[in-house]
């Protein structure tokens, strides 16, 4: 029998007989994927597909691309719009692009539970929007995430609706933001509405599919089945707003809710500004 | 005075390499096993008391001996080994006869240590990529193994809360792989097809076996108190295993998943039992710092531990079982009895 136990022998009498282990060899792996699933491979090929879509279909546009950190985490917070929503790919494409950082989006984990889809979801970058995965990932890694404060609420409206901003949840990006101690970065999107628009809903079918909702596109009418994947050729703008930096300790167990409310009011209230601002210069819905 | 320990489930791997490692320890004066099995590597010093399933016999053992440390090593932590009756017996009822017998008065115990499993935060889609000790779990538990854990761990933290004089560690380990012991995962891999749930490729966390059992070393020496998780750095994903491994993969259906691993159960294609299949769809990480921070060093990663595994069962199969020497027990036994051999007092 091989013995596997007996590894620390020391002087006897001696207190701590713990011969120091050796350096661990070097952590030897066969693919790319880190702690969060992603994997900058899949995330290279991705990017390699999506570049065309994003240059030539949604001929993405930004501006204030600087204000970003080029180093140091940051809470990007972003509206969200259109049945199945381009925004999200549009932003960490065009910043992985331009900063050469990677974005991790912060998504609900209903993507999880889905076979292949969340698997693909998390090799590109996606990651549960669980608290202490933002925290980790902010304060420790100090890296970029998104997340999209309206969440389904903001995917699943109207059309009737487009650009007027859902509630923003709790107010936790807000919360997570300064026990990360890191500034949120408003980013506001004009394009993503009429690249997917729901025309209807039916509830009674989220319901047994147990999804959030159930659209019926103007995309799917003109295209049937294909409508899923097939967006229409939306002009995307993008453009960043100042970041906003809490002054408040971080690592706190909680913060004033009164303040975290009127934070993230505030930076609902500037996107909602911007979002009109862009809307009001905007000629045409598919050239900007 | 060096300590007396008594360990729990020394016929099963854990207790007896545990039971072995205390050996060589000089510092450690008597060292008393209790199981319902014989133990199954071979021991020098070692007392063997048999028991039944729910440690009954505890407490008059635990006054009898005078022990100080006990390590409870008997929870059992993969339900292919028993049915849920034994394993509710053994888990919860013995837990609570092994606590009865320390919380009585004329107990002397002043340390225990848990070896219980990551199995306590279950695995779903709510979940953290990293849980931390304090993290509650996202969802109930649904199988018998995960709530007769949790169960004793109840009972352990209650414990813990009402005999402040015992200092109590709990170790959450993560999946086991070892080239001499039975788990879960090292099952999975020593068949030809991998099992896996058609389009999910979970992160997984291993941690090597020799770390686990100087990790249970390391708290008795330490007199650690808590919780604590232990687990190899970093995750990887199941296919990246199966790679290491070499295997390829047997795809399980994604829905109705419980109907068709019993039936591949059945046809003797896997041995996966029902807590591993939310481990294969949704993964689960254990935030390992805590033991780091308290001055634990692992030797092993996770990729290190399935690669080891993986190489050290490679060799098996060409040289075959080697034990590492095999006079070991009598020689050992030579310098420990024999009048040839002079003993010198510790400096």
């Amino acid at each position: 029998m091989h013995v596997t136990g007996r590894v620390e022998q020391g002087t006897p009498g001696a207190l701590l007989p713990l011969r120091r282990p050796p350096a661990p060899p070097p952590d030897e792996r066969l693919s790319d994927v880190d702690e969060w699933g992603r994997s900058e491979a899949a995330r290279a090929r991705l990017r390699r597909l999506f570049g065309p879509v994003y240059r030539n279909w949604f001929r993405a546009e930004w501006e204030g691309m600087e204000k970003i950190p080029a180093s140091g985490g940051a809470l990007l917070v972003a509206n969200h719009a259109g049945a199945i929503p381009a925004d999200a790919p549009v932003i960490m494409h065009g910043i992985e692009e331009e900063l050469g950082r990677p974005v991790y989006g912060l998504a609900d984990y209903l993507f999880r539970s889905m076979p292949v889809v969340g698997t693909a979801w998390a090799r590109g970058g996606g990651v549960p929007a669980h608290p202490d995965n933002a925290y980790r990932l902010l304060r420790e890694q100090q890296q970029l995430a998104l997340v999209f404060p309206e969440g389904t609420k903001g995917t699943g409206k109207l059309v009737t609706q487009r650009y007027q901003l859902r509630r923003f949840g709790r107010g936790g990006f807000v919360e997570i933001a300064m026990r990360a101690g890191v500034p949120v970065v408003p980013i506001v999107v004009v394009g993503s509405e009429e690249a997917m628009p729901i025309l209807a809903k039916s509830a009674a079918a989220a319901r047994i599919l147990g999804v959030p909702y159930v659209p019926l596109t103007a995309n799917m009418l003109l295209f049937g089945p294909l409508g899923l994947v097939a967006y229409f050729p939306a002009k995307f703008k993008l453009r960043v707003l100042d970041p906003v930096y809490f002054d408040v300790p971080p690592d706190q167990e909680r913060y004033r809710r009164s303040r975290v409310f009127d934070e993230a009011e505030a930076i609902r209230q500037a996107m909602q500004t911007n979002l009109y601002d862009m809307l009001r210069k905007r000629r045409s819905v598919w050239f900007g | 005075m060096g300590r007396r320990v008594l360990i729990t489930g020394l016929g099963a791997f854990w207790g007896g390499h545990m039971a072995r490692a205390l050996e060589a320890d000089p510092s450690v004066d008597v060292i008393v096993g209790i199981d319902t099995d014989d133990p199954s590597v071979q021991l020098e010093r070692t007392e063997f008391v048999r028991c039944d399933d729910s440690y009954s016999i505890l407490a008059r053992l635990v006054r009898a001996t005078q022990v100080d440390t006990v390590v409870h090593a008997g929870l059992v932590v993969n339900s292919a080994l028993m049915p849920d009756r034994r394993l509710h017996e053994k888990n919860v009822i013995g837990t609570m006869n092994l606590l009865a017998a320390l919380g009585a008065d004329q107990s002397r115990v002043t340390n225990l240590v848990v070896k219980s499993s990551a199995l306590v935060y279950g695995a779903s889609m709510e979940d953290p990529t990293w849980f931390r000790e304090e993290t509650p779990r996202s969802r109930p538990p649904r199988t018998r193994m995960e709530k007769s854990l949790l169960e004793a761990e109840d009972y352990i933290r209650t414990f813990a809360e009402e005999f402040s004089s015992v200092k109590v560690a709990v170790l959450r380990f993560a999946n086991v792989l070892g080239e001499d012991l039975v788990t879960l995962f090292s099952r999975a891999l020593s068949l030809p097809l991998a099992p896996t749930i058609a389009g999910y490729d979970p992160q997984l966390q291993f941690v090597e076996q020799d770390d686990v059992v100087r990790a249970m070393e390391f708290c008795i020496r330490h007199e650690l108190e808590g919780v604590y998780n232990v687990a190899g750095d970093g995750r990887l994903p199941w296919s990246e295993v199966r790679a290491i491994a070499g295997h390829p993969p047997l795809y399980i259906s994604p829905v109705m998943t419980e109907m068709a691993a019993a039936a591949l159960r059945r046809a003797g294609l896997i041995t996966l039992p029902r807590e591993a299949l939310d481990l294969l769809r949704y993964g689960r990480g254990i935030d390992n710092r805590k033991l780091k921070r308290a001055g634990f060093e692992y030797r092993h990663t996770s990729a290190g531990a399935v690669r080891h595994f993986v190489e050290t069962r490679r060799l098996r199969r060409v040289v075959g079982a080697q034990p590492a020497y095999r006079y070991e027990g009598d020689v050992e036994s030579f310098f420990r009895r024999s009048p040839a051999v002079v003993h010198q007092p510790s400096p």
